[in-house]
């Protein structure tokens, strides 16, 4: 069981009702295909992904950056119970789409630059904590069904 | 992973534009790292004030910034031109290398929330690169 802090509850509601899924999703997938492009072997069926240019205006990580936010989405409004939320995206990532999980927190760094960039002076220390916690939260009960 | 022309010249255009704010996201990353990720305040348990804006959290801030101002004009030699500061990390200080990471993600989150136009994509990898060179510069002389 994860013990949120008032603040932190009402700051990672507050997060996710200021950002635009629109445009984080699909920049922090992007971001993290760029910086880290060893996380393109999730991606084969995706098509042209040859660049920066390339990834950040191809449909289908943009498609698939809006369906991650959706998936941020529950844990938000299932906060007291993330693990369990997750227990089927934790199986499908683990034997279907056979996820290396060290790769979970690549994608959390890059959505940590991203929200920050949206919110610029909004995303103080504090929200920043608030979200990271958030972040590991997520990151370890995606791991769980791993064996 | 080391860095290509391209990458040096994606830091350095990156750098003309946040240098002159290199005190403000010094104080800021560390005080932020302190308290984002609170097993590196083990590093600093002789310190009266850990919080974000503390006189020695500024103050250090400042310092570790000056150290990756060094490591800038030292941008095609970083294995061995941060050999002083890799003995301080290593035989003084002895902190875990996996912290410089850490420390990295938190210059980045700063530097993406002050110049979000600056920090693209293109700027990330580059600078992402940048900063693991100088952690790896600082992890020579640990063993």
């Amino acid at each position: 069981m994860v013990a949120w802090t008032d603040f932190e509850r009402a700051t990672i509601k507050d997060i996710f009702s200021k950002i635009d899924y629109e445009v984080v999703g699909p920049a922090a997938i992007s971001r993290c295909l760029i910086v880290y492009p060893w996380t393109q072997r999730y991606f084969a069926g995706f098509g042209n992904l040859y660049n920066a240019a390339a990834i950040t205006s191809n449909p289908k990580v943009a498609a698939h950056g809006k369906v991650v936010m959706q998936g941020l989405e529950k844990a938000v409004k299932n906060m007291d119970n993330i693990k369990a939320t997750f227990t089927e995206l934790s199986t499908l990532h683990s034997e279907k789409l056979q996820v290396d999980p060290d790769n979970f927190m690549l994608l959390g760094d890059c959505l940590a630059i991203v929200v920050a960039s949206q919110l610029g002076k909004d995303f103080s220390p504090e929200v920043h904590a608030a979200f990271q916690k958030f972040l590991a939260v997520v990151v370890s009960s995606l791991r769980r069904q791993y064996y | 992973m080391s860095l290509t022309e391209k990458d040096k010249a994606a830091v350095k255009a990156l750098w003309a534009k946040i240098s002159k704010s290199v005190d403000a996201i010094g104080a800021e990353a560390l005080g932020r790292m302190l308290l984002v990720y609170p097993q590196t305040k083990t590093y600093f348990s002789h310190w009266p004030d850990l919080t974000p804006g503390s006189a020695p959290v500024v103050s250090h801030g400042k310092q570790i910034m000056g150290g990756v101002t060094e490591a800038m004009s030292k941008i095609d030699n970083l294995r061995g031109g941060l050999l002083e500061l890799s003995e301080l990390h290593a035989f003084k200080l002895r902190v875990d290398p996996s912290n410089f990471k850490i420390l990295a993600q938190t210059i980045m989150v700063v530097v993406a929330a002050m110049f979000p136009n600056d920090f693209t994509p293109e700027a990330h990898v580059a600078f992402d690169k940048f900063l693991a060179a100088v952690a790896l510069g600082l992890s020579e002389r640990y063993r």
